[in-house]
C-alpha cells in the first residue's frame, strides 16, 4: 500500500515536470508549426546559466530567474536567427533543423560548461514529508514542482484567453494570411510564441534539475516524454498536453516501480504507439477531415 | 577489340543492374588495394566509414526517396549488432560471417517491420517523435535483459580466422598477407558495395518509383492505385535491413555489442551524415558518413592546438557538423554532394549552350523533400 502510494506521488510530480515540458512543444507548435526537438537541450543552457550563477555565490532564486529570463532570450533569438528561415519549407526540413540546433546546443554546452556531472541545488528540502510515522514521497521540492507548473500554465491560460496579445497570438497560429490582413505581426507573434515556450521549457529544466544532477545530457530522456505527453494530448491543446503529462508521469513511475526502470523507456515507446495506432492525431484532436 | 567495347558501352548503358555490377567488381578490388596500402588506424576508421555509409545509405532511401524521417537508425543496428554476438561467442562458433551478416539483416528486417507498420500511420514530427522514442527506448533492453545481452558491459564479439581464400586472393593482388584489421575493413566494405548495389537497382526500379510518388504526393500516388501504407512499410523495411547489416559491420569492428555504442547520438550523427551529403543521393550518404568519419580528427587536433583540453576539443566535431547540418537545410537544402553536383551540370549545360550544341538532360534533378515544398501537410489537418 505505501509503495503504490509513494508510486503515485513520484509519477505525479514528474507527470507536472513532463506537462510543463510538453506544454512548451504545444506552444511552440500551435504557433509556429514546428515540433522543437532542440527544446531539451535550450532547457539544459538555461539549467547550467542559473548554477552558474548559484555557483558565483548569488541565491537560488536569481539563478531561476537569470535561467528564465535566458530561456526566453534564447527562444526569441533562435526563432528570429534561425527557425524563421524555414518557414514554408516542407515540415521535415524544421526537424532537421531543430535536431541539428540539437547537437550544436549539447557540444557548445559541453565545451563551455564541462562534460561532468555537477549538483544542482534545490530550494525546497528533498526529503519525504512525514505523515504519522511514515516517509512519503511527496517532498518540499515535489510541491513546489507542482505549484509552480499550475501557475505557469494558470498564466498562459490567462495570457491566451484574456489579453490581446494572447488573442493576437491564436489569430497568427490559426490563420497567418488573415491575420496579417487585420494587422497582427504574425512574425513578432511567432518570436513570442517561442520566447515564451523557451521560457515553460526552462522551468521544466530547473525543476528536474533540483537536488539532483546535471550534465550537457541530462534533460535528453524528457525531450522525449515531454514529446510523448505532448502527442498523446494532441499537439494542439494545451489542456491535453497537461493531461498527457500526468498520464505518462504516473504510467512510467509504475513501470520504472513495479518492473524495471531500464523498461521506461520502452514503455513510453509502447503507450505512444497504442495512441497513435489508435488515434493517429492524440486523444484530444477533433475528427480530422481527409483531403481526396 | 573496338567492336567488343561498342557492344559493352552499349550493354553499360542500357543494364542498371550490368552497370552496377561492374562497378562493384571495380569497386572491391579498389578496396583490397587501398586498405592493403595504408595503416591499421586508417584500417579501422575506414571500417567506421563503412558501417556509418550502409547505415546512411539505407537512411538516405528512407528519407529521400520516402520521405520519412527516423531517428532511430542508429537503435535499429544495435538489433544488427546484437545478433551478431550472440552468433559469434567465441572463436569456436564457426559461423560463417556471411551467414552472420545476412542474420542480421534478417532480425532487423522483422524489427523493422513491426516499427513501420505503425511508424506507416505517422507522417512528420509525429514519425520524427516515435523513432526518436526507439532511439532512447532500445539501450533500456539491452541493460533490461542482463543475461542474455550483457547489461551494460554488453557481449564481446569473437572473430572468427580469416579464411584461407581471402588471403590468397589478397596476397594475388598486393602480395601482402591480410591482417585481422584489413579483413574487418573488407568485410565492411564489401559489406557497403553489396548494400548500395542492392539499394541503387532498388530505387531505380518499380518500387523506388512507388516510394518516390508517396513522398511527392500522397493523394496523387492513391489515385494512381499506390498502396500508401505498403510503400511505407516496406521503405522502412529495406532501410532497417541496411541498418542492420551495418549494425554487424560495427559489431565485427569494434568487437563488441554494448548498449552505450547505440545511444541516441548513434542516430543523429547518421541523420547528420545523410544531411550533410545530401537527401536522396547514395554517394551524398557515402560523402557524409566519410566527413563524419574523417572530420573529427581533424577538427579535435585543431582544438587541442587552439587551447582546449581533450573532452571540450572532442566536442568540436559535433559542434562543427551541427552547425554545418543547420547551415545545409537553410542554404543548400540538397546538401553538399547534391549543391556541388547541380552547380557542376549547370555550367556543363551553360558550357554546351555557349557552343551551341543542344543541352544536355539534367541527371540531377534534385531529390530533396526540400523541393517538394508543404503540399504534404494539410493531409490529414
Amino acid at each position: 500500500m505505501q509503495q503504490l502510494l509513494n508510486t503515485a506521488l513520484g509519477g505525479l510530480t514528474l507527470g507536472m515536470v513532463y506537462a510543463a515540458f510538453a506544454l512548451a512543444l504545444v506552444l511552440i507548435w500551435r504557433s509556429t508549426r514546428v515540433v522543437n526537438f532542440a527544446q531539451a537541450p535550450m532547457a539544459m543552457v538555461t539549467t547550467f546559466i542559473a548554477l552558474v550563477v548559484i555557483d558565483a555565490g548569488y541565491s537560488y532564486w536569481l539563478g531561476f530567474a537569470a535561467a528564465l529570463a535566458s530561456g526566453l532570450l534564447i527562444g526569441a533569438l533562435l526563432e528570429r536567427l534561425v527557425v524563421r528561415h524555414v518557414d514554408g519549407k516542407a515540415e521535415i526540413n524544421a526537424v532537421i533543423l531543430t535536431l541539428g540546433l540539437f547537437i550544436v546546443l549539447h557540444s557548445l554546452a559541453a565545451v563551455v560548461f564541462g562534460n561532468a556531472y555537477r549538483s544542482f541545488p534545490a530550494p525546497f528540502g528533498i526529503r519525504g514529508f512525514e505523515v504519522g510515522d511514515r516517509t512519503i514521497a511527496l517532498t518540499g521540492f515535489g510541491v513546489f514542482t507542482i505549484v509552480a507548473v499550475l501557475v505557469v500554465m494558470a498564466m498562459l491560460v490567462a495570457l491566451f484567453r484574456f489579453t490581446d496579445v494572447g488573442l493576437r497570438m491564436r489569430a497568427a497560429a490559426f490563420n497567418p494570411e488573415v491575420a496579417r490582413l487585420l494587422g497582427v505581426r504574425v512574425g513578432r507573434m511567432k518570436t513570442l510564441g517561442w520566447a515564451l515556450a523557451s521560457l515553460v521549457g526552462s522551468l521544466a529544466g530547473l525543476l528536474i534539475a533540483g537536488g539532483s544532477l546535471v550534465h550537457p545530457g541530462y534533460m535528453d530522456s524528457v525531450v522525449v516524454y515531454g514529446f510523448v505527453a505532448a502527442v498523446l494530448g494532441g499537439l494542439d491543446s494545451p489542456a491535453g498536453a497537461v493531461v498527457g503529462g500526468l498520464v505518462l508521469g504516473l504510467s512510467l513511475s509504475f513501470v520504472s516501480g513495479y518492473v524495471g526502470s531500464q523498461l521506461v523507456a520502452l514503455a513510453a515507446l509502447l503507450i505512444l504507439m497504442l495512441v497513435l495506432t489508435l488515434r493517429p492525431g492524440g486523444i484530444f484532436s477533433s475528427a480530422t477531415a481527409r483531403r481526396v | 577489340m573496338s567492336a567488343i567495347l561498342a557492344r559493352a558501352k552499349a550493354a553499360r548503358e542500357t543494364n542498371t543492374l550490368l552497370r552496377h555490377l561492374l562497378g562493384a567488381l571495380l569497386g572491391l578490388v579498389l578496396v583490397v588495394l587501398v586498405l592493403q596500402g595504408v595503416s591499421d588506424f586508417r584500417r579501422f576508421q575506414l571500417a567506421e566509414m563503412a558501417y556509418l555509409g550502409i547505415a546512411a545509405g539505407g537512411l538516405t532511401v528512407l528519407t529521400g526517396l520516402n520521405g520519412q524521417l527516423s531517428l532511430g537508425h542508429g537503435a535499429l543496428m544495435a538489433f544488427g549488432a546484437y545478433t551478431t554476438a550472440l552468433l559469434l561467442p567465441d572463436r569456436d562458433a564457426g559461423t560463417p560471417l556471411v551467414l552472420v551478416i545476412l542474420a542480421a539483416v534478417l532480425v532487423t528486417l522483422v524489427v523493422g517491420a513491426l516499427v513501420g507498420a505503425a511508424a506507416a500511420r505517422l507522417h512528420g514530427p509525429y514519425l520524427a517523435g516515435a523513432t526518436l522514442a526507439l532511439a532512447v527506448a532500445v539501450p533500456g533492453i539491452a541493460l533490461y535483459f542482463k543475461g542474455t545481452l550483457g547489461g551494460e558491459q554488453g557481449l564481446r564479439i569473437v572473430l572468427p580466422e580469416i579464411p584461407t581464400w581471402a588471403d590468397d586472393a589478397t596476397y594475388f593482388l598486393t602480395g601482402q598477407d591480410l591482417t585481422p584489421s584489413g579483413w574487418v575493413a573488407f568485410l565492411g566494405w564489401a559489406t557497403l558495395i553489396v548494400t548500395f548495389v542492392l539499394l541503387a537497382n532498388l530505387s531505380r526500379s518499380r518500387v523506388g518509383r512507388r516510394w518516390r510518388a508517396v513522398r511527392d504526393d500522397e493523394v496523387a500516388a492513391q489515385l494512381a492505385g499506390i498502396d500508401l501504407g505498403r510503400a511505407r512499410v516496406s521503405a522502412f523495411m529495406v532501410s532497417a535491413a541496411a541498418a542492420g547489416a551495418a549494425g554487424a559491420v560495427l559489431g565485427i569492428a569494434v568487437r563488441l555489442a554494448a548498449p552505450s555504442s547505440f545511444i541516441l547520438t548513434l542516430s543523429l550523427t547518421l541523420l547528420a551524415a545523410v544531411v550533410l551529403g545530401g537527401l536522396g543521393s547514395l554517394t551524398g550518404a557515402l560523402v557524409g558518413a566519410a566527413l563524419l568519419t574523417f572530420l573529427p580528427q581533424v577538427v579535435t587536433g585543431l582544438g587541442t592546438d587552439a587551447g582546449l583540453d581533450d573532452i571540450a576539443a572532442a566536442e568540436l566535431a559535433p559542434l562543427v557538423y551541427g552547425l554545418v547540418m543547420v547551415l545545409v537545410i537553410l542554404l543548400a537544402p540538397s546538401g553538399l554532394y547534391g549543391t556541388v553536383h547541380r552547380a557542376l551540370v549547370v555550367r556543363r549545360t551553360r558550357r554546351a549552350l555557349a557552343s551551341g550544341a543542344r543541352p544536355a538532360a539534367d541527371p540531377a534533378t534534385p531529390e530533396t523533400p526540400g523541393s517538394t515544398t508543404t503540399t504534404r501537410e494539410g493531409a490529414t489537418r
